[in-house]
């Protein structure tokens, strides 16, 4: 498949599930805590692209297709673009009126400080993803974006900590998490014995 | 079961209209119910979304009195409130409940009453409701999570049901349990709390005439996710300590064990007053997000009160108490 239609499928894939969420509020049925809804599923996409970034490395070795690398930095853009959408929903949508309490929030409550630190640390990430930064930045480009292994813990964190009991579903994706790391490191010991 | 408890019967009390009505309402959901189970228990949840109920359904239980203090605030539809539950039973998301509630059964039903009454033993739901008249209540629900409802249930004050079992002076708390069945409760297949559920009430909190148990809401019999059929509600408490589907009563002396406040006491007390000045460990409970009819979804968000608005009817029950300590 030409790079280009692959990015193009890549595209419209990635904006389904904002689409779909938009159509929900908007015309279908959102539930009853609508509010609630936007915010969870916002923030499970966010999760979800950030381990599709971090898949794409050990997912190229594995393959051998090295035209995945060419995805990467719209599977990167996508975790912002959500993470955004989480954190404004959050502070437009849920606080809404209430928005100083985010101050408080950010600063008492450590799920929101470590989530809210998750997205800052995202915004250079977003900044520096253009062509022209990747040659300003030379071999300190790789060396920032390592920054995507903290903001994905950080995510997933995140998410832990929000739990009341039920920690199945922010465990699985602790689980991907340890994983994609594990697939990262593991080649490149092999490549030091040798 | 003929029992002690209802003699001598007045004969203006025995079986009322309501009750009798009610029984027969019983029989016929929980045929409904086994028919539900039949059907599949796969794809209820499209099965109940192809029928959504009316936002005010037809009531069933006839005969309820308007109680006068109700609440005017807009009420969270009927649609919403048996969909969006907490209910561990059946399940931790919101719409479990709804979805895995199918195989629970109900009827029959009897509740063991133990401790320090005069009272004590095991008996039928019908016979503990004899000669008890139904009330409509329109209550907040306010959830530890920080959401809230507005809720029509339909029952009838705690107190006049314990004062039937004569508690003795060492009965100085109130022990509740939920009914333990994980054939039918697929939550209970996994160890999320130290199963069954319980909750307590200190005696006063208990016989305060706000304190209610409910068998039915907006008209209709307890759907089996919002705690069929005999629950708790404790308007100035958060929604934990409204337990369902009770089976068992026990007086008590010593505080008894609670679930969430005994599985995680920094974040629950054994209280648990609505109190926005005690913040979560992990949210802030000065504020909730309303679940209502027709609410703006930019304007989701309203204060919280102390005692959920209840303050003028049982901030006394905590005189001289550290208040710091009430959440």
């Amino acid at each position: 498949m030409p790079i280009a239609l692959a990015k193009l499928a890549l595209f419209v894939l990635c904006l389904l599930p904002a689409a779909w969420l938009a159509w929900q509020v908007l015309l279908g049925d959102p539930g009853p805590d609508p509010v609630e809804h936007i915010v969870h599923e916002t923030g499970a996409w966010t999760l979800r692209l950030l381990l599709l970034t971090l898949a794409v490395t050990p997912l190229r070795r594995f393959s051998g297709w090295n035209g995945l690398i060419r995805l990467r930095r719209m599977l990167g853009l996508y975790a912002f673009f959500y993470a955004t959408l989480h954190f404004a929903s959050y502070l437009l949508l849920d606080l809404g009126a209430f928005w100083s309490q985010l101050l408080t929030d950010i600063v008492k409550r450590p799920y929101i400080t470590v989530g809210f630190s998750a997205w800052l640390l995202l915004l250079p990430l977003a900044f520096t993803s253009t062509n022209a930064m990747m040659r300003r930045l030379g071999r300190h480009w790789q060396r920032l974006h390592r920054l995507s292994y903290l903001i994905t813990l950080l995510g997933v964190l995140h998410f832990i900590w929000l739990v009341k009991a039920d920690l199945r579903e922010p465990l699985l994706y602790a689980t991907l998490f340890a994983v994609l790391m594990l697939a990262r490191w593991r080649p490149r010991r092999l490549n030091h014995q040798s | 079961m003929r029992s002690r408890l209802f003699d001598p019967i007045p004969s203006s009390d025995i079986t009322p209209e309501t009750v009798y009505l009610q029984r027969r309402e019983l029989i016929r959901g929980a045929a409904a119910g086994v028919a539900l189970a039949l059907a599949g228990c796969e794809r209820p949840a499209e099965a109940m979304s192809a029928t959504p109920p009316a936002s005010a359904p037809k009531p069933e239980i006839p005969g309820l009195r308007r109680w006068p203090e109700s609440t005017s605030e807009t009420r969270t539809s009927y649609r919403d409130l048996t969909q969006y539950n907490n209910f561990y039973e059946f399940g931790t998301d919101k719409s479990d409940p709804a979805e895995h509630s199918g195989r629970f059964r109900p009827r029959p039903w009897s509740v063991e009453i133990a401790g320090a009454a005069e009272v004590t033993g095991r008996f039928e739901l019908d016979d503990l409701l004899k000669g008890i008249a139904l009330e409509e209540r329109i209550y907040r629900l306010r959830c530890v999570e920080a959401w809230s409802m507005v809720v029509p249930w339909n029952g009838f004050p705690l107190a006049t049901l314990l004062r039937r079992f004569k508690p003795t002076s060492r009965a100085k708390y109130v022990a509740f349990t939920t009914v333990e069945r994980p054939a039918e409760m697929p939550g209970q297949r996994r160890n999320t709390l130290d199963w069954p559920y319980r909750e307590a009430l200190r005696i006063d909190e208990a016989m305060h005439p706000l304190t209610l148990f409910a068998v039915g809401v907006y008209g209709r019999l307890l759907p089996n996710q919002n705690g069929a059929p005999l629950r708790l509600v404790v308007p100035w408490k958060y929604g934990f300590k409204s337990i369902k589907s009770i089976v068992r009563i026990e007086f008590s002396e010593r505080q008894p064990y609670t679930s969430w406040s005994d599985m995680a006491a920094d974040e629950y007390g054994f209280y648990a007053n609505v109190n926005p000045a005690v913040d979560h460990p992990r949210w802030s409970q000065a504020s909730e997000r309303r679940i209502a009819e027709g609410a703006s979804i930019f304007k989701a968000r309203i204060a919280t009160l102390p005692f959920n608005g209840y303050a003028e009817q049982v901030a006394s029950l905590y005189a001289g108490m550290d208040p710091t300590t009430l959440y």
